[in-house]
């Protein structure tokens, strides 16, 4: 296999809460690899540590009040994020590895147009002259099917609608060719016909470009069409990860079976797990009190004694080669316990 | 200073660092409290305007002298500190500290009054404003806007320089009557809002005459922001106050006010600096009080809006 | 666009007429009269009577009234009682000095405040930012004229940097270059300006912080910082071209407080300007020179707010684009 281009290594983050309840451990411990070219997809309800985890990678967590602890790694290409010097960082940042966002109208500048904004990355790391990068602007604008783009380039983006302004952020995050790009939830802030037309745009764009994707969302339909891998998010923990059609076919965590039982219609086998599971009971608990044991047993069908008090770890499912399916389940280790529970 | 004096300052300061430590144990019970503390300042703070209130209170105890009292015009004028008298003396031989004792009373009391009056006028025209609507509403509105484009000295200026010598109750009045106007607006916006919501709703279908929905429904809803604009609004007054007594309008001379303390004071600055010097700062250390429990009010009771 | 400059001007020409009526009322209801002088001069009744003929006096109110208010807009403020000259004369040689003042109060407040509160956003919460904070807190509880005092007393009597009054140096001014003129002016104006500009800089500083504060945790900035920025463009950029938005509204709320500022500063610093004209009017009684001066400080406000609304229509692309 190829070397990652991003290598995440029990990453933790923690936020101190100045509100009573102490520290809320968004991120405790995930690791995942992204390999050049593919799309990894994250998939957790709101709440699981998403957000935080892409975040961190680009160490754009607000500290105070969060922090990333020593012992957590990410590589990327081989040099750990985690311990660059801040010039270092940036010239990695919106460079070789881009970002965007789940709410693209905050996301953009109110007083800046759009294509001042799009060409700011080229001009800050490509040192384009003004009249060059403005036309990258629009370029991009083209690139990413926003008509008009002579014109839209100036225009500002209360002008845009929701739709307009994720293209003109993924515009903007493209426009110096990153090796990945971070899309956190792109599409949720979005109508459903405008959904598609983004994961389509993006979908096209990674082929012409060639870039990795990593792709956050809740939604596991979406992680179905477009990712090559999956990882598994609950409670600032990876539960479960496999290669998409693995994950679909043989979802071996109770809570990635919830997920596929709330997703319409995506093969025969979720459609018999639906009967039995629409949607998990219960929520997220909040990320100062994740429940001892494992995190996942108050809202488990499956669970027994065990699962509250003993946690566990990422156990490799044996399928497959080795690692490529892993499962932090006690069932696991039961397997009659499942069918028993049913 | 007597011993007496002494005993009593020690005093003010303990019941002051008391009724800090009563508060804080009462805030820790509930989480508005615990914000409110989270605030570096407001210790210090509540305890500066603890300290004042009690010296203004027990001022014949605390004041080592009367305040008006000129023992030795020739020998003792404009003498600097010394245990005697602590903060020194002034031009006709007055103990500054007992002035300042005294004088506690006229700032922070004009400063409360005339911001009860304030509150009370802006309330009652921001409801009437919110409730009557019809013609009512554009004119209180209008009239705001007007007293929103005086600035408020010229307003106190023609006020005096019409009426003879104004009485410091009369000049309670005028800066309480200067002041309602932002106060105003913040309750007509609130009553606004209000007004369509289910439970006034629920109690004007009850029959409750708006009198009574003003005072049992609306008022509760606003004294948050009424609480924190008041705590902020005394400290602008006690400036105000300040600014009318140096400019020879405000409380007349024999009566000690920190504010015509400076003025009496401001000629002898270079030689007899502690004249006007601790005047000065009392304002400036309550003031500061004032907007540092005022901020940490703020974010106690609508923690949406962080700002300091 | 054009229709909301309309009303608003109309709203603002509407608001001085108020206040002109205000101070009008304000006049006729004071008991006494304007030429009551000092009890223990006794005073002809006829020379009073004469007096009160004079000045209008006598007629009815609303004729006293219409008649003002066309004085009034022809630029007409009345004769002032205590200097035997038109009351608009008066303010006219004090109104120029006033305005540098403010003017000049206006740069160092503006500047200095905007500076001192970016510098603390950005370094919300650390030593610098605490530091600073209860400087402009002291700064901005302390009585102006007070603050003035000590500056008076240790810049310009102890330390003799400064002149300790007046606009210009009465003996050598005229005599000066041009350049040195200048140079004296701006000599004079140091101490009233620094005063007026530090006060007005402490409560900038504060609002200026809490909206930097505000904006530095928005999306945008998040995004800005995803781009690759320096941290230096991050804030001066983007933060802080969103910040000044509610800092033009400032602007309008500036002129109130460089008025009120202005009474006070200049009476300490023998200034020359509206503000001292006003309150030496008031131990004269010279009630029509308060009057015009409050009109014409209620004027400025006015006009000041406009401008705000203005400047903030040309800053925010939201609502220029949108009513272009
Ligand atoms: N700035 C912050 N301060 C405190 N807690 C935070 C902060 N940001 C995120 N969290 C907490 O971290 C947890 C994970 O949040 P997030 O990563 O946004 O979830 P997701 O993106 O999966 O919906 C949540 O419990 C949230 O409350
Ligand atoms: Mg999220």
């Amino acid at each position: 296999m190829t070397e990652p281009l991003l290598r995440v290594r029990d990453l933790k983050t923690y936020f101190v809460t100045e509100r009573g309840g102490g520290t809320a451990r968004a991120v405790d411990g995930v690791s995942f690899d992204v390999h050049p070219g593919e799309t990894l997809g994250i998939v957790g309800e709101s709440g699981c540590g998403k957000t935080v985890t892409s975040l961190s990678i680009l160490r754009l967590i607000p500290e105070p009040p969060g922090h990333i602890l020593s012992g957590s790694l990410i590589e990327f290409e081989g040099r750990n994020l985690l311990t660059l010097r801040p010039p270092e960082l940036r010239a990695i940042r919106g460079n070789e590895v881009a970002m965007i966002f789940q709410e693209p109208m905050t996301s953009l500048n109110p007083v800046f147009t759009v294509g001042d904004q799009i060409a700011e990355a080229a001009i800050v790391h490509q040192r384009l002259p003004r009249k060059r990068a403005r036309a990258r602007a629009i370029e991009m604008l083209r690139l990413v099917g926003i008509p008009d783009p002579e014109e839209r380039v100036d225009h500002y983006p209360h002008q845009l609608s929701g739709g307009m302004s994720q293209r003109v952020m993924i515009a903007m995050a493209l426009v110096c060719h990153p090796k990945l790009l971070i899309a956190d939830e792109p599409t949720t802030a979005l109508d459903v016909t405008i959904q598609a037309q983004i994961l389509e745009l993006l979908d096209r764009l990674q082929a012409e470009l060639g870039m990795a994707v990593l792709l956050i969302t809740h939604d596991l339909g979406i992680v179905a069409g477009t990712s090559d891998r999956v990882v598994v998010m609950y409670a600032g923990q990876v539960v479960e990860t496999a290669a998409t059609p693995e994950l679909f076919a043989h979802p071996l965590h109770p809570y990635t079976e919830g997920l596929m039982a709330a997703v319409p219609r995506i093969d025969t086998r979720v459609s018999q797990v639906r009967g039995r599971l629409h949607t998990i009971p219960g929520q997220v608990p909040a990320a100062s009190a994740w429940p001892a044991g494992c995190r996942f047993h108050p809202r488990c069908p499956y669970a027994w004694d065990r699962c509250t008090v003993e946690e566990p770890p990422l156990l490799d499912a044996g399928r497959g080669e080795p690692g490529s399916h892993a499962v932090r389940c006690w069932l696991l280790t039961e397997p009659r316990r499942r069918t028993r529970q049913a | 200073m007597n011993v007496r004096a002494w005993l009593a300052l020690l005093g003010a300061i303990a019941v002051a660092l008391a009724a800090v430590g009563e508060a804080r144990r009462l805030a820790a019970r509930g989480s508005r409290g615990r914000r409110f503390f989270r605030h570096a300042t407001a210790s210090g703070g509540l305890f500066v305007l603890a300290f004042f209130t009690t010296v203004a209170v027990a001022a014949p105890l605390v004041a080592p002298y009367p305040p008006s009292s000129m023992p030795e015009i020739v020998a003792l004028r404009d003498a600097p500190p010394s245990l005697a008298h602590p903060l020194g003396t002034d031009l006709y031989s007055r103990d500054v500290w007992s002035r300042l004792v005294y004088g506690a009373r006229v700032s922070l009391g004009i400063g409360a009054l005339a911001m009860l009056v304030a509150l009370t006028v802006g309330a009652a025209a921001g409801a009437v404003a919110g409730y009557a609507r019809r013609w009512v509403d554009p004119v209180l509105m209008r009239l705001v806007d007007v007293g929103l484009s005086i600035p408020r000295i010229f307003v106190l200026l023609m006020a005096v320089a019409l009426w003879e010598r104004l009485p410091v109750s009369a000049l309670v009045l005028v800066i309480g009557l200067t002041g309602w106007f932002g106060t105003s607006r913040l309750v007509r916006a609130e009553v606004l809002s209000l007004r369509e919501r289910e439970f006034v709703a629920a109690a004007r279908a009850l029959g409750a005459r708006p009198a009574r929905i003003i005072l049992r429904h609306v008022l509760p809803n606003v004294a948050a922001p009424l609480i924190v604009s008041a705590a902020l609004g005394i400290g602008s007054v006690m400036l105000l106050e300040a600014s009318l007594s140096f400019l020879g309008i405000g409380v007349p001379s024999p009566v000690p006010s920190w504010g015509n303390m400076i003025a009496d004071g401001k000629d002898q600055l270079a030689t007899a600096p502690w004249t006007s010097l601790f005047p000065g700062l009392a304002i400036a250390v309550v003031v500061m009080a004032l907007t540092a429990v005022g901020d940490a009010l703020r974010d106690a009771l609508d923690p949406g809006r962080e700002t300091a | 666009m054009t229709a909301w400059l309309v009303r608003r001007v109309a709203a603002a020409i509407a608001i001085v007429w108020a206040v002109v009526t205000v101070t009008f009322v304000l006049v006729h209801v004071a008991p006494g009269t304007p030429f009551l002088p000092p009890a223990e001069t006794p005073v002809d009744p006829a020379v009073l009577e004469r007096l009160r003929s004079q000045f209008g006096l006598d007629r009815p109110l609303s004729e006293q009234y219409v008649r003002y208010l066309r004085e009034i807009a022809r630029g007409n403020l009345g004769e002032s009682f205590a200097l035997h000259r038109p009351v608009a004369d008066a303010l006219a040689e004090a109104l120029p000095n006033t305005l540098t003042l403010a003017g000049a109060a206006l740069c160092i407040e503006f500047v200095l405040g905007l500076a001192l509160g970016v510098y603390q956003a950005a370094r919300a919460r650390r030593f610098g930012d605490v530091a600073l904070g209860n400087a402009t807190l002291f700064l901005y509880s302390v009585p102006t004229f007070w603050l003035g005092l000590l500056l008076l007393v240790v810049f310009g009597q102890w330390l003799r940097w400064f002149p300790v009054g007046g606009v210009v140096d009465v003996v050598t001014h005229e005599s000066l270059p041009w350049a040195g003129r200048v140079a004296d002016r701006l000599w004079h104006l140091a101490l009233p300006a620094g005063t007026l500009g530090l006060v007005g800089a402490a409560a900038t500083a504060r609002f200026e912080r809490a909206a930097m504060l505000e904006v530095l945790g928005q999306d945008y900035v998040r995004t800005a910082r995803a781009k690759g920025l320096p941290e230096r463009r991050v804030v001066l950029g983007h933060a802080l071209r969103n910040a000044l938005l509610p800092f033009v509204t400032l602007f309008g709320l500036a002129f109130p407080f460089l008025l009120t500022g202005a009474v006070l500063v200049e009476t300490v610093f023998a200034w020359p300007g509206m503000g001292r004209l006003a309150a030496e009017a008031i131990f004269r009684r010279d009630y029509p020179v308060v009057t015009a001066a409050a009109m014409l400080a209620s004027g400025m406000v006015v006009l000041g707010s406009l401008l705000a609304d203005l400047l903030y229509a040309a800053a925010d692309p939201r609502i220029r684009t949108s009513a272009a």
